[in-house]
């Protein structure tokens, strides 16, 4: 059952990729057809979302995003009726008017109501962004000059850090300046409580599929929270210049089922030592013992 | 423009001592104006740098990713504090706010020499911090830590924060003078209700200058400290908070947009008054619409700061604070367009510079309305949608300004009549340049991209390109401003004292052209008309 909507999935994705190369450069494309994690070429538009946070983002911005391209056109429209009809030939005569009383209330009034129209979805996503009603488990996500360090608090707390596979070990069909080492693991459909910090400088932990962008700095812990519902990989880089090899910190989120995960982690608490142990000490057991 | 005073007989240094003991506000104008083209020179080569290295994915040209790092941080430097402001406010400021309000001078001409002077050597300071010990690759907002001592060793910060100190002093003196002359200077029957647009414009300018400038001159010292002498306002390690950095940066950053954008409206309100010959549609309007928003700018700085994790009801409050922001925007867009309505208009390239200068700021506009929203933000904030949206907004629409003010002053200041023809090439140049430069930006800043960095995904490579190219012409019509500069300088054709008929009103255009050394020696009276 899993495996069959996988691969129907699968199937869509491809179809809709297709599509939305096609479609989107040609029509007004707001409800996103495509379920790339990663950004394509010539793409115009947001990522195609994979929590509700995106999917609420992208749905208030498109509300903005028609009244706004409303407001230019008239402006644009304006300016164009205005170098047709009062330019010096057509018009020899300027008038006298300076003063407007009605036309100046009513467009102080509307952009009013504009922006109360904006306001109201706009606090209801706020609110909603920022907290998880029901935490399953957290993730420590840690910045460094240039890696990121995962680490799973509730589930053996064990660490382990995603450094950039360099171009030249980048193996034909992986993208270039996202692709890692290890790939940060989540369960799907699970409220994950992000907790974010960073070592040395500021650094910003963003995947636009998420709709997650969280500054990590030193001296502090931010917290966020994401819930993805679709499996996949997703692809961000960092967001807060931090010197040299900014560029080169991306972040690459693998998305698997549930049961996936716990096999995942069966695995990873083996493959990195978690950060509770004392590795002096260990090293010191394990030298005795020889 | 060493002939401006050729024909006239007035007592006045000559040789380098003219320029450099200045004490005229026309001459100190000039130098500004001056100074503002050779920066924009050094900061426009820097964009080009860039945009030639994001030509395509990979590397190009700029193997140290440092070096990117200052070119973007220089050329924020550079066309904030030594292009855009010494352009619109010591250039334009200084010259036309005496001769439109009316008197011979600013109150502290003296004093108005320190400021371009000090200004001038903080410009080689920026330039050193280019270069000295690996330079400054912070970005303008040079956040610690980056910028402390542990991630910046050597002196190219500290370099860059005397360069901003020395900046900032000189600000705070002119703001200081613009403030003194246009308060207690003006002409009799010039009241604050009928001073021209452009002097409400420099004057909320000054104020604003005034209260944000020492704000960024307390942070800077901090962070100087924090380099130099142990201090930790701004390390965790020893108590402190990078965050405070912010904070006190942005509540100096968010008025500076308007310090740049402000004057900028007063000239585009003048020309298109001129132009369409008419008076000004909704003057008090307009006047307590650039009031307000200097005042509300001052309340709205963590917008810049929505991803640095402070709780969800400040985040509430700075975007319902930063929404209001459009309304009296709004309002000086439409009693612009309501200007123009029923006028008759000669589009020379003042005007086609103005309504250039409309249409990006509303483009620029509405794109800021969306960003206002912290929740919307998450998916924007730091990426190219955000580089779009503040060179719309701001920088490409601050030089339109520039542009637009010269040319509509350039016959008073020199004598001389600019070239219509090619005045329009550079500005239609100009036009398809910049939206080519910045428009794409928006698509890459939506799918991903982020800001400030050498190498981006290959996926963004389409729109990268388009940018690119959108650079060079841009460039094409920066090098074409200087072919007209030339032509003028050089043509024999006279400007009139007023060259552009009955709709310009204000008192400069009382004077000759070029402007005398020395002007309202007789204060001009401006007693109220009758009642129309």
């Amino acid at each position: 059952m899993k495996k069959n909507s996988n691969l129907l999935s699968k199937i869509y994705q491809k179809f809709s990729s297709l599509v939305s190369l096609s479609v989107a450069s040609i029509c007004l494309l707001w409800t996103q057809v495509s379920h790339a994690a990663e950004p394509t070429p010539w793409q115009w538009y947001f990522q195609s979302p994979a929590t509700p946070v995106m999917e609420q983002i992208i749905e208030f911005h498109n509300l903005m995003f028609f009244v706004e391209v409303g407001i230019v056109l008239l402006v644009l429209g304006l300016m164009v009726y205005i170098v047709v009809k009062f330019n010096s030939k057509a018009n020899p005569e300027p008038t006298k008017t300076t003063h407007n009383t009605a036309l100046e209330v009513l467009w102080t009034v509307i952009p009013i109501v504009i922006l109360i129209v904006f306001a109201v979805p706009s606090m209801k996503l706020l609110f909603f962004m920022e907290k998880a009603q029901n935490p399953e488990m957290t993730l420590k996500v840690t910045g460094n000059q240039w890696y990121w360090s995962y680490q799973y608090p509730d589930n053996g707390n064990f660490e382990f850090d995603s450094n950039i596979i360099p171009d030249e070990d980048i193996k034909p069909g992986q993208r270039r300046l996202l692709e890692v080492d290890n790939q940060v693991v989540l369960p799907v459909n699970t409220e994950i409580k992000v907790l974010l910090t960073a070592r040395d400088v500021m650094h910003n932990w963003a995947v636009p599929a998420f709709g997650i962008k969280m500054d990590t700095i030193p001296g502090r812990i931010n917290e966020t929270w994401v819930k993805v519902t679709k499996i996949g990989t997703y692809y961000g880089q960092c967001s807060e210049l931090c010197g040299v090899a900014h560029s080169r910190m991306p972040i690459a989120v693998k998305v698997v089922s549930k049961e996936d995960f716990k096999k995942w982690l069966k695995k990873a608490k083996s493959e990195f030592a978690s950060s509770d142990d004392n590795e002096v000490l260990k090293l010191a057991q394990f030298k005795k013992s020889k | 423009m060493s002939d401006i005073t050729h024909d006239h007989h007035d007592h006045r240094p000559s040789g380098w001592k003219r320029w450099a003991y200045s004490t005229n506000h026309k001459d100190i104008g000039t130098m500004y104006l001056v100074l503002s083209m050779v920066a924009a020179i050094i900061g426009g080569a820097a964009s080009i740098l860039m945009r030639a290295e994001l030509h395509e994915p990979g590397i190009q040209f700029i193997t140290d990713p440092q070096f990117y790092n200052v070119l973007v941080t220089a050329h924020g430097f550079i066309m904030v504090f030594f292009v855009v402001m010494p352009a619109l406010i010591g250039g334009f400021g200084n010259w036309f706010i005496p001769l439109m309000i009316g008197t011979p001078d600013m109150a502290f001409p003296r004093m108005n020499n320190v400021s371009f002077w000090l200004v001038a050597a903080a410009l080689i300071l920026l330039v050193i911090a280019g270069f000295i010990d690996g330079g400054a690759g912070t970005g303008w907002t040079v956040y610690p830590p980056l910028s402390s001592a542990d991630y910046h060793p050597g002196m190219a910060v500290d370099f860059g924060i005397l360069a901003l100190h020395l900046a900032g002093a000189s600000s705070i003196l002119g703001a200081i003078n613009f403030i003194t002359t246009i308060i207690n200077m003006r002409a009799p029957g010039m009241t604050f209700h009928r001073m021209p647009l452009f002097i409400w414009a420099m004057l909320l300018t000054a104020f604003l200058l005034l209260l944000a400038i020492p704000v960024l001159a307390g942070a800077l010292t901090m962070l100087l400290t924090d380099r130099n002498f142990g201090t930790a306002f701004f390390a965790p390690d020893g108590g402190g908070d990078p965050v405070l950095w912010q904070h006190l940066f942005w509540f100096f950053g968010h008025p500076e947009v308007y310090i740049m954008i402000l004057p900028a409206f007063g000239i585009i309100s003048e020309i298109v008054s001129t132009f369409s010959k008419k008076p000004i549609f909704g003057y008090l309007g307009m006047a307590y619409a650039m009031t307000s928003i200097g005042v509300v700018g001052f309340v709205v700085w963590a917008h810049h700061m929505y991803t640095m994790g402070f709780n969800v009801e400040t985040r509430a409050y700075f975007t319902l604070a930063t929404m209001v922001i459009a309304v009296p925007t709004g309002i000086k867009i439409f009693s612009w367009l309501a200007t123009m309505w029923g006028g008759s208009i000669k589009f020379d390239t003042p005007m086609l510079y103005s309504m250039g200068f409309i249409f990006l700021f509303v483009v620029g506009g509405v794109t800021g309305v969306t960003l206002a929203n912290a929740g919307v933000d998450m998916a924007f904030h730091d990426t190219y949608f955000v580089v779009a949206h503040f060179h719309y907004v701001l920088s490409i629409s601050a030089l339109f300004s520039m542009y637009a003010g010269f040319y509509y002053w350039l016959g008073k200041m020199s004598g001389k009549r600019y070239p219509e023809w090619l005045g329009r090439l550079q500005f239609w140049v100009t036009f398809v340049g910049v939206n080519l430069l910045f428009f794409p930006q928006h698509f890459a800043g939506m799918a991903g991209m982020p800001r400030r960095i050498i190498d981006y995904p290959d996926a963004y490579a389409g729109w990268n390109m388009v940018s690119s190219w959108g650079a060079y012409v841009s460039a094409v019509g920066g090098i074409l401003f200087f072919v007209v500069l030339y032509k003028t300088l050089t043509s024999n054709v006279k400007a009139d004292a007023n060259e552009w008929g009955v709709g310009a009103t204000t008192l400069e255009w009382t004077v000759d052209s070029p402007a005398p050394f020395h002007t309202h020696e007789v204060t001009p009276n401006v007693a109220p008309e009758p009642a129309e």
